[in-house]
């Protein structure tokens, strides 16, 4: 290879890298808005596309956290249960406590993180599986968001907490959205160039080779299900900013959202293959999605339907083309 | 010998058995008869496994014909094999451990009375077969926490139950102490009173004589000798085993220093797979560790790199205790381990070239934490095209051929410039022009001052690349060789106690 040709292959890596294994999702998505664009007159208009945004950063956080959970071979079923928990605990610690609601957001987020700790210590610890850990805290942390007011709703919150997700910076985006893309933005950053992200596909890839490859695999691991609780916890926040209101209810569904969101991005459940630009477009195909249908007048319940049909096709025509390129 | 031998229950002529271009087998001939038991001998990867396994129908012969009771006999499957009355006991048992042993006994076959399982005939079945054997435990237990020889005997309750008249037993006695050994050979001559014939595979070449009526003898895919009684001196049976085969060219050796680098002290494995091991390795010497499968080396060579758990005993680097708990401590101080299975240990396959030597590598190619794709694959450029790996750092792993592959694995860890290098099996399965750029590669290391282990289950080479060899044997070290001392038969006499 001439030394010419090396740079140029050198200057095009990462892009290409960010791409890889996205060309699908990404293919789908352009399809499914140039139809929204000719079937409706509202979607391609910029407070349309906006207001997407808006409803998919709940989604997209936790989609970020879940994608490293994905990646090394885990499964995270706590996220909406423990988005419940930290919505609880603000609200318990502004309104109840009569605390700054800022110490609250901080409180919520502790707590969020300490149940990610929890699972993934039961995960490289006590060997738990991974489904069970995550199920067991999915529980329990629901419980525990229904026994801080007893099953009730906190409202009353300060005016400004809610315009945080509805006031346009500039008359563009929102803080919750601006907040999202930062997020996006330190996953993409971190799984593509540090040593800590590559390890999280070295562990994923082959779990014995990484351990013997000198990888910390347990403090990895039990890091990445802290972050996923993070993320769920500050997903909470985002969603008490949108509701303006708190409640032990919120949230029920959301992992099944967020794993379909990752895994139609094109991040293998296997591990070790995807990345968080896929997930950004998983996100957006289920946003436009539910955005979409509504313009169209579908019904909730036929919205469910075509969701799992997208899902079903996502996943096989990545199987498909993955097998064809190995026995063709 | 009884009369009813005369003619063979099953013949073997010119049995072949080609994988690719690669003939593993070379014409097999062999009878066996009704009441008799031969011993089938060989080292590891001599083909006795591969022929037990056309025997028992797991494995479909290229060419070449099997009689069976006098008829054509070509088993697609274990089960055809089964149903035509051939058994195979396999080394590692294959016994649900949660089911009874009746169930075990009839599973996939259940007996079955107007549609439904009928566990009355199958308990008094199971009990009639397990009685055979001088058993007398109830086909109700389960076969969890029964003991190994137990379980084997169960093993072979199920193909006697099948009507087997001939069984096929693979190392039987490989996990089992000196009685339970004498109550299988008890057993066995029971079985050979009744007629049935038996193939019988075992490494412990001192119980071949007291089990064997006839001794066949593999090497190299070919039988190269048989003998009409079992009655054989060690030494005379192990010399058919090695033989002499073709000359391979081995690099020269260099003198190593006199200054001790490695040493390892009653060193006791925690999962009992060795115990009481001491040895040590000079700066640039090539320290080779010989033993049949199951010995106990790559347990030993793992726990040396922290990949396994230590129980008691210690490894010293340069006289400094640094017994290891996790890989880390071991490569952290420069031992670094090429490990026995590059596929499932040593490489990602479905990940790049490229990233599989950086995922060894990631301090050294990030800075102040940061990585990008193009410093990983420059990194690894330099590696891909020092060790000759014919590839681009953007392929994926699997798409190498073994050789690649292995030269990935050595290109990952020598990148670390370490000062212990452990290779475990380092040319298995791999071609004639890979392995001796793996040789050189090994000498380069010593002349550099490196300290090399190489376990190896290839006498020929073990004993091409290694400056002393030890010896293990059942788990424990049964002796260190000097280069000068150490010949295919010495090391074959040790590993074979």
């Amino acid at each position: 290879m001439t030394a010419a040709k090396e740079q140029a292959e050198g200057t095009s890596f990462d892009l290409r890298a960010a791409l890889k294994g996205t060309t699908g999702p990404l293919i789908g998505l352009i399809l499914l808005c140039l139809f929204l664009t000719f079937a409706t007159d509202k979607f391609m208009s910029v407070r349309n596309l906006l207001n997407i945004l808006d409803q998919i950063t709940v989604l997209g956080i936790m989609a970020v956290g879940m994608t490293l959970v994905i990646l090394i071979g885990g499964i995270d079923l706590a996220v909406g249960s423990v988005l419940a928990l930290a919505m609880m605990v603000m609200g318990y610690v502004a309104n109840v406590l009569g605390l700054p609601i800022a110490l609250g957001m901080v409180v919520a987020l502790a707590v969020a993180a300490a149940s990610g700790a929890i699972s993934g210590l039961l995960i490289t610890v006590f060997r738990v599986p991974a489904f069970i850990a995550t199920l067991a805290m999915m529980s329990a942390a629901r419980g525990l968001a229904n026994m801080i007011t007893d099953g009730q709703q906190i409202v009353g919150f300060p005016a400004w907490f809610s315009l945080l997700a509805f006031n346009r910076i500039g008359g563009f985006l929102t803080l919750t959205v601006a907040i999202m893309i930062v997020i996006f933005a330190i996953g993409w950053l971190y799984l593509h160039y540090t040593s800590g992200g590559r390890s999280l596909y070295a562990i994923g890839g082959n779990l014995e080779v990484a351990r013997l490859a000198g990888i910390n695999v347990r403090l990895h691991t039990t890091g990445v299900y802290v972050v996923s609780g993070l993320m769920a916890g500050l997903a909470g926040i985002v969603l008490a900013m949108r509701l303006d209101s708190v409640q032990p209810t919120a949230g029920v569904g959301y992992e099944l959202d967020t794993i379909a969101a990752v895994v139609i991005g094109g991040t293998s459940l296997t591990g070790g293959k995807g990345g968080i630009f896929g997930t950004l477009i998983g996100v957006l195909i289920i946003g436009v999605l539910r955005n979409g249908l509504n313009l169209l007048g579908v019904s909730p319940f036929t919205q469910a339907v075509v969701i799992g049909v997208v899902i079903a096709l996502a996943v096989a025509a990545e199987t498909f083309k993955k097998n064809q390129s190995r026995f063709g | 010998m009884t009369d009813q031998d005369k003619t063979p229950i099953l013949s073997l002529r010119q049995i072949r058995k080609t994988y690719g271009l690669l003939e593993v087998l070379h014409g097999i001939d062999l009878d066996v008869y009704a009441g008799e038991v031969v011993a089938l001998l060989g080292e590891n990867g001599a083909g006795k496994s591969t022929l037990s396994n056309i025997i028992s129908g797991t494995v479909q012969p290229s060419t070449g014909q099997m009689t069976w009771l006098g008829a054509p006999y070509a088993p697609t499957s274990p089960r055809d094999a089964m149903d035509a009355g051939v058994g195979m006991i396999h080394q590692e048992l294959k016994l649900l451990p949660q089911l009874s042993i009746a169930e075990n006994i009839f599973v996939g076959r259940y007996l079955k009375k107007a549609g439904r399982i009928d566990r009355q005939a199958m308990e008094e079945r199971a009990h009639s077969g397990l009685r055979r054997l001088g058993l007398d435990i109830s086909p109700r237990r389960v076969v969890e926490g029964l003991s190994t020889a137990n379980q084997q005997l169960i093993e072979i309750a199920k193909a006697l139950t099948l009507n087997a008249k001939l069984l096929i037993l693979d190392e039987p006695t490989a996990a089992l102490g000196g009685e339970e050994t004498q109550l299988l050979f008890r057993q066995i001559e029971r079985l050979k009173a009744e007629g049935v014939g038996i193939i019988y595979i075992s490494h412990r070449l001192d119980e071949i004589r007291q089990i064997a009526d006839r001794i066949v003898v593999m090497r190299d895919g070919s039988k190269v000798q048989e003998f009409d009684s079992g009655n054989v001196p060690v030494r005379t049976i192990v010399e058919a085993m090695v033989g002499r085969s073709l000359e391979r060219m081995f690099p020269a050796i260099p003198t190593p220093a006199d200054v001790t680098l490695l040493e390892v002290k009653d060193l006791c494995s925690a999962l009992g797979h060795f115990r009481g091991v001491n040895f040590s390795v000079s700066k640039g010497e090539v320290f080779g560790i010989a033993g049949l499968v199951g010995a106990g080396r790559t347990e030993l060579v793992r726990a040396i790199t922290g990949a396994d758990p230590i129980a008691s005993g210690a490894v010293l680097l340069d006289g400094k205790d640094i017994t290891p708990k996790a890989p880390i401590d071991a490569i952290r101080n420069g031992i670094v381990l090429v490990p026995e299975d590059r596929k499932l240990q040593g490489l990602v396959l479905d990940h790049k070239i490229s990233e599989n030597i950086g995922y060894a590598n990631l301090a050294e190619v990030a800075q102040g934490g940061f990585i990008t794709a193009r410093r990983m694959a420059k990194f690894a450029d330099q590696f891909i095209a020092k060790f000759g790996v014919k590839g681009r750092g953007s392929q994926n792993a699997g798409e190498l051929s073994g050789g690649n592959q292995q030269k990935v694995v050595l290109a990952k860890w020598l990148a670390r410039k370490p000062r212990v290098v452990v290779l475990d099996e380092p040319t298995r399965g791999i071609d004639v022009g890979a392995r001796s750029s793996i040789y050189d590669t090994i000498m380069q290391l010593a002349r550099e001052g490196v300290a090399v282990i190489v376990v190896s289950s290839d006498l020929e080479e073990v004993l091409g690349v290694s400056n002393r060899i030890m010896v293990m044997a059942q788990g424990k070290q049964a002796g260190i060789l000097d280069r000068a001392e150490a010949n295919d038969v010495s090391v074959m006499e040790l590993a074979t106690i």
